[in-house]
């Protein structure tokens, strides 16, 4: 069975953990906004301007670990106009969010094309190099996929690790569950809805942003158009998947990952008998499988796309 | 100068001609009054006189237009709960402030600590609360998430929350409103201990010998003005009634039906469990004409889901409905219409009325295709008009004209509306959930005078309510639900509140299913 013979093979695991770091950062992202009852489909805008000022500062002669932050600070200014357009105003959120996709993605284009006019190809740069982990590398199949990765792959998992901590063992994280579920609630403990709504868009939009930057800065190392090619819209989807906790969702990111990585072998395996469309479209089948399974069931944040005005009962 | 209490005691908190207008609604007008250490006052008004505003400002939620509050000779700045709960002032809303899908833990600590501390104090919490609980007889498991708890368990959270932050001031809105009678009288002892251990409570209410009984002192509102306060030692409801309406009350008499034949009738109602709404077990239950049967029992025990049952919103899992003898299939809104059942909503805003519609379409929605209102397809206004001009004529609605919006009516006008139309063709049958929740003393007469009018001649009527003296007063027989089961029912002053209360808390229950014959 070459099929199932796949699945034995480290660079399989190696391209699964490679697809899933960019979903790990921005899911988390997602997730975050969510938790705090602020749905973000500016996910996809967002990890556009993660990758364009990622790649541009490095290729500008920033550092790589620059070029992060830039990706990070972008995302949060950006997450910053969502989260006044929505939480002080109280406007749609999914209006507002499909809104900062479609800027964030024209002005990253635009940005573009104003800063680098001549060029025909996309210029590259020197990306994040894969870092073995001595010993840890040399365990079979997993070895390589979890411990010879680049610094950003690591980043990602400790993101989540991270994330979990934050949300279910410290003040502000419990502060963020709670705005999720009942504002009012926060508000009658003297803390203001305001201020954790917006910090906690601006948050999870930097690492939205981060996401987009690992395209550019570790899986290529370009820039080109389109390259988010719908990444944030399943991000969306993943943070569902995984009932809005981290370790669920990390675990979807990683599954989905895994198809993704497995249709591609699989074209080869199956040698053009089925065209290569309908295993581009199998992980995506897949994931609308799965939310129809685990996602029925999950508990949402309860206030969860309804704004907050304060003294309105 | 109103006379002071007794004399030595110092103020804690002290409110200084509070005045505040939503548009032309003057809510608070001058409210000026001191509480003492260790005194548990009453603020008493019917709804809509200004209880709840008057909290929200001294609890910083509104800010006034006028007027200051002092907390421990303090003034407090305006608009800033943070400040309000940093002067020791905690308030136990009417509609909790709770997260449900955290724990009880979760949402005491919240926003106790400092927002980035790296870490949280979660073992002394835990002894802090124990501690708190122990003292003062509320008894809560601190893991468990607040959408498993009981209305009345989320109360004792609600306090607690506010105890864990050593407030000196407890506020409670209507506390009892969710509570069965043992569980009030719970909560009264817990209160007695707090103000023993010098805490000061405002206890807000609209039932007068509840506040007789707790309260050292009353302060009764009145369209936003304060309108007297009385030591509770020398007063009596009488007074205390006429001052909170302004007028002398008359009693509506409460009359025994004489009931006929069975005409609606529940068989084995059996539905399955949702998340907030309890299945119901195996329901019967029977209706007579010429007779009201009143469902008594705390929110959320499953009447939502039987009134649906009812009304053909829902369908049960097992179970049927039989009308005059004949069993019913292809139950529906609409067929429940067309069997002249009178439907007086729970909520009305959500199901009643069309908040945004105007009083004639709200008034011909139960019947806009039918040959009276719609000829060809095409609304026949004017019929819809004379049918609104009708109601409001007979059912003495306040409102300007039908052209209004019903968002623009008074809870008790609108009610009045809903009373008109549901009773327009005398049905047979009449649901009638929640009939005068909200609503001033007026109204709620006038309502229960209608409703006996509707029994006397000859329709069956289920009164569903949570505030037992109305099913007590108005029921010709009880049936109590209690976590999806019906009590066996029980004639009019067969059994004491007491007793009621018991089978409301789920005790004295048969085990096998629930039959009210």
């Amino acid at each position: 069975m070459e099929a199932f013979e796949i699945l034995l093979t480290a660079s399989f695991w190696v391209a699964a953990i490679r697809i899933a770091s960019p979903l790990i950062f921005a899911t988390m992202g997602e997730l975050i906004c969510e938790r705090a009852g602020v749905l973000n489909l500016g996910i996809e805008g967002i990890m556009t301007v993660g990758a364009f000022a990622g790649w541009f500062t490095v290729y500008a002669g920033g550092g790589l670990w620059l070029g992060v932050f830039a990706a990070a600070f972008a995302g949060a200014m950006f997450g910053l106009l969502h989260g006044f357009l929505t939480v002080p105003l109280g406007l749609s959120q999914h209006v507002t969010g499909i809104g900062i996709t479609l800027l964030a993605t024209s002005m990253t284009y635009f940005t573009y094309r104003l800063l680098l006019p001549e060029v025909t190809s996309p210029p590259k740069i020197e990306p994040f190099e894969p870092f073995a982990i001595p010993g840890l590398s040399e365990i079979p199949i997993i070895g390589p996929a979890l411990f010879n990765q680049t610094p950003l792959t690591y980043l990602a998992f400790v993101t989540v690790a991270l994330v979990a901590w934050v949300l279910y063992r410290t003040p502000v994280g419990l502060a963020v569950r709670a705005v999720g579920e009942n504002p009012s609630a926060v508000e009658a403990q003297g803390i203001s809805v305001t201020a954790m709504r917006m910090g906690a868009v601006a948050a999870g939009s930097a690492l939205m942003a981060v996401g987009g930057a690992f395209l550019t800065m570790s899986a290529f190392n370009s820039f080109f158009f389109e390259m988010i090619n719908g990444r944030g819209w399943i991000c969306i989807a993943l943070v569902v998947f995984g009932s809005w906790r981290p370790g669920k969702a990390l675990l979807g990111a990683i599954l989905f990952a895994a198809f993704d990585a497995y249709q591609v072998r699989l074209q080869q395996v199956t040698g053009g008998i089925v065209p290569y469309q309908v295993f581009l479209m199998l992980p995506y089948v897949l994931s609308i499988l799965a939310l129809i399974v685990v996602a029925r069931r999950a508990t949402y944040p309860k206030a969860l796309m309804i704004p907050y005005q304060k003294g309105e009962r | 100068m109103e006379p002071r209490h007794s004399a030595g005691a110092e103020p804690v908190l002290r409110l200084d001609g509070i005045t505040i207008t939503f548009g032309d609604l003057v809510a608070n007008d001058d409210i000026s009054f001191d509480l003492s250490k260790g005194e548990i006052v009453a603020l008493l008004g019917e709804n809509g006189a200004g209880k709840t505003t008057l909290m929200n400002i001294l609890f910083g939620h509104y800010v006034a237009d006028t007027g200051t509050v002092e907390a421990f000779g303090t003034r407090l700045p305006p608009g800033d709960p943070a400040a309000a709960l940093q002067a020791g002032i905690g308030m136990v809303h009417q509609h909790f402030t709770l997260a449900d899908q955290l724990t009880v833990l979760e949402n005491i600590i919240l926003g106790t600590e400092s927002l980035f501390a790296p870490g949280q104090q979660r073992r002394a919490a835990r002894e802090k609360i124990r501690r708190l609980s122990a003292d003062f007889g509320l008894e809560v498991d601190t893991d468990a998430l607040i959408s498993d708890l009981s209305v009345g368990e989320r109360q004792r959270v609600e306090i607690l929350k506010a105890l864990y932050r050593d407030v000196r001031i407890l506020i409670l809105d209507e506390p009892t409103a969710v509570l069965t009678p043992s569980e009030t009288e719970a909560l009264f002892r817990t209160l007695k201990k707090l103000v023993e251990k010098g805490l000061s409570i405002i206890f807000i209410s609209h039932k007068l010998y509840e506040v007789l009984a707790i309260s050292d002192r009353i302060l009764v509102l009145r369209g936003g003005r304060l309108a007297g306060t009385l030591q509770s030692a020398g007063t009596n409801r009488a007074e205390l009634a006429a001052l909170m309406v302004g007028d002398k009350v008359e009693e509506t008499e409460f009359t025994s039906g004489s009931p006929g034949g069975t005409v609606f009738c529940l068989k084995n109602i059996t539905t399955l469990h949702r998340p907030g709404r309890p299945a119901l077990q195996d329901v019967s239950l029977d209706l007579r004409a010429g007779e009201i049967t009143g469902l008594a029992g705390v929110s959320g025990n499953g009447q939502a889901t039987l009134s649906a049952i009812i009304e053909g919103r829902e369908t049960p899992q097992q179970g049927g409905i039989e009308i005059e003898g004949m069993s019913v299939r292809q139950w529906s809104p609409r067929a429940a219409l067309g069997r002249n059942i009178g439907r007086i909503p729970e909520d009305r805003h959500a199901i009643g009325m069309i908040d945004d519609m105007n009083i004639v379409e709200n008034v011909i929605s139960e019947a806009y295709a039918s040959p009276r209102f719609a000829r060809y397809g095409i609304l026949d206004m004017k019929a819809g008009r004379a049918f609104a001009e009708e109601i409001i004529r007979d059912y003495d609605v306040k409102c300007p004209s039908p052209d209004i919006r019903a968002r623009l009516l008074s809870g008790g006008n609108m009610q009045k509306l809903i009373l008109g139309r549901a009773l327009d063709g005398d049905p047979g049958i009449i649901l009638a959930n929640q009939p005068t929740r909200g609503l001033d003393i007026g109204a709620v007469s006038y309502v229960h005078k209608r409703l006996i009018e509707a029994r006397d001649r000859g329709a069956a009527i289920l009164l569903i309510s949570e505030d037992l003296d109305e099913v007590r007063a108005l029921s010709d027989r009880i049936v109590v639900i209690s976590k999806g089961r019906l009590s066996e029912p029980s004639g009019r002053g067969e059994l004491s509140v007491r007793e009621l209360g018991e089978l409301m808390a789920g005790h004295g229950f048969a085990d096998e299913g629930s039959h009210a014959a």
